[in-house]
């Protein structure tokens, strides 16, 4: 029982980070493009879920965040495409900037939870916990586990974003922004605004990433200004992680395994957890994750290398 | 014979006002009529390429007009121009994405101009992708969804004409498309140059180092220097011209000798 409690709370983290999974997929793997916005985004994302949902709007919430994501990418995209700022320092200046933004948000204080605060029959105030989607959605199936409701709805909306993404990208402008990660050139040549496409992309792989941040948002009942660092190097360990299992055939199967990859990376954590890893060490277990997938091609060839050296020499020996 | 591209007193200086001042075109006119078929000759330097990429808005002429079927698109942004531009590198990795299907490719190339479908890649398109790839003879039609990266680079340019001309542009450049080539591909390449020119009817601007084919291919060849057209020959002229002809009409207009690479070629 135990064992599927993990399995379940590991895999319904996963699905919450799936969003930004896939839009750490599109920024990286698609654009071509490393994008540091993802840290801030993810933050802007719950800070403004959280705003709207305690207002009373937990589906709107949703909405909301994703869209606050895409605007931080519209900034991104502006400053690479329009200001011609490097990719990463862009990256870096956005989310910079929305530190202060989140703190806004946040009516000036670093985390915030889901609750208002109501008088009650006597006048006094107590705090009420705001509705979220997962309590609405527990609502409607009474004695069901709560951890399962999260991943059952969480899982839902992450395959209805996914097969949207798919098909998106099969359309003009989804091949577009792909063929602006691989070949802008040629992209301009079809007479496509690649500046338009690439902007597109930025805002689509941010807005994913603050939907994760807006999921996180609901299912923890709290926003947290600090909860974005090192999310980028989390969400290219998913990344890689889905490679490694589907390898790079074509788009889809990049969506499917950044969602895969975000589920097993969640195992891994579960598992590091179990043998008394304490939790600061996660991002230190996803920077070793990320280091180990990047340095395994050279060290395969390097071996390889070696490998025929040795044979070429024991030939001469023979 | 109405004017398809008219280019008029076209100027363009880099790096103006420092010592490294080149002038890259000076006073350039062209027209060229429809369906014109033009061969470029020039040695390094003298301005080919710039011609193409002010052609093609890659940047802004210091003075002069360029019109294209009538209308003047000097200042419109590049890839407005490439709705009604095909173009192709010397180098194939140039025109194609390497990451995508020949399918994909060439639904991009095809879809500027043709009615979208909410799917980029549908069957109705991919049949017509999969005769047009049949007439290259290069055994593509098969293959349509293979990656672009995995073919050699005699296909890919061949494919890369194919998404140059797909559109059916009011303008083709050829920027020395098969410089890069083994001499069987280019030939090959070449070929399917001229009959998709003549299928279509294009415009087309071909750069090249060879003489023999600039005086093969197309109606009309005219030489470059320093930026400046010196040798315009079409008609019964070039019907008689040969490469010995040219160089010495060359040295007489330009007051100096061709460059080593194009004697070469003589």
């Amino acid at each position: 029982m135990e064992y599927v409690h993990l399995l379940l709370s590991a895999l319904s983290q996963g699905a919450i980070y799936a969003p930004m999974a896939m839009g750490v997929f599109i920024a990286f793997k698609i654009l071509n493009t490393p994008d540091l916005t993802i840290d801030g985004s993810l933050v802007f994302g719950m800070t403004v879920c959280a705003v709207v949902t305690i207002a009373g709007h937990p589906i709107l919430a949703l909405f909301a965040g994703t869209l606050a994501g895409g605007l931080a990418g519209l900034v991104t995209g502006f400053l690479q495409t329009k200001l011609r700022i490097n990719a990463i320092l862009s990256g870096i200046l956005t989310m910079t900037g929305l530190y202060t933004i989140n703190y806004m948000v946040l009516g000036g204080q670093s985390n915030l939870y889901l609750q208002s605060a109501e008088l009650n029959e006597s006048g006094s105030e107590v705090f009420v916990s705001s509705p979220t989607i997962y309590k609405m959605f527990a609502g409607l199936f009474p004695g069901i586990d709560t951890t399962a409701a999260v991943l059952i709805l969480t899982a839902v909306i992450v395959a209805a974003v996914a097969a949207l993404l798919c098909v998106f990208f099969k359309t003009r402008s989804g091949m577009a922004i792909r063929a602006t990660g691989d070949n802008e050139e040629m992209v301009r040549s079809s007479s496509i605004n690649a500046d338009f496409s690439r902007v597109l992309g930025i805002m689509i792989a941010n807005g994913l990433v603050a939907l994760s941040g807006s999921l996180l948002c609901q299912q923890q009942r709290f926003a947290d200004l600090n909860s974005g660092s090192g999310m980028l190097v989390v969400g290219l360990a998913s990344v890689i992680i889905g490679q490694a299992m589907f390898g790079r055939r074509s788009v889809t199967l990049g969506v499917i395994s950044a969602v895969a990859g975000s589920a097993v990376y969640r195992l891994i954590l579960q598992l590091a957890y179990k043998i008394n890893m304490p939790s600061y060490g996660v991002k230190l277990l996803s920077a070793v994750i990320v280091v180990i997938a990047l340095a395994l091609p050279l060290a395969r060839r390097k071996l390889a290398i070696r490998k025929a050296r040795l044979a070429a020499e024991r030939g001469k020996n023979a | 014979m109405n004017a398809q591209l008219v280019i008029t007193h076209l100027t363009k200086k880099f790096e103006a006002g420092t010592v490294n001042e080149k002038i890259a075109l000076q006073d350039f006119s062209l027209e060229v009529g429809k369906g014109e078929f033009i061969t470029i000759l020039g040695s390094n330097g003298a301005g080919k390429s710039t011609l193409f990429n002010a052609i093609l808005g890659k940047f802004l002429p210091d003075a002069g007009s360029i019109l294209l079927d009538g209308e003047d698109i000097t200042y419109r942004k590049d890839y407005k121009r490439a709705l009604n531009i095909g173009c192709l590198y010397q180098n194939p990795l140039r025109g194609t994405a390497p990451n995508m299907t020949i399918e994909e490719n060439l639904a991009l190339a095809y879809t500027r101009k043709s009615t979208h479908h909410f799917f980029a890649v549908n069957r109705k398109d991919s049949a017509y992708f999969r005769e047009l790839l049949a007439t290259l003879e290069l055994g593509l039609e098969d293959r349509m969804k293979t990656k672009m990266g995995l073919l050699s680079g005699g296909q890919r340019q061949a494919a890369a004409l194919l998404m140059a001309t797909i559109a059916k542009p009011k303008l083709l450049l050829l920027d020395e498309h098969t410089a890069a080539l083994d001499p069987a591909t280019a030939q090959k390449v070449l070929k399917i140059t001229r009959e998709i020119i003549s299928r279509d009817n294009l415009t087309a601007l071909m750069i090249t180092h060879d003489m023999n084919q600039a005086l093969a291919f197309g109606s009309r060849t005219i030489m470059m220097d320093s930026g400046r057209l010196v040798l315009d020959v079409s008609g019964e002229e070039r019907a008689g011209m040969t490469p010995q002809k040219l160089v010495e009409l060359f040295a007489g207009t330009a007051g100096h000798g061709l460059s080593d690479r194009t004697m070469l070629s003589v």
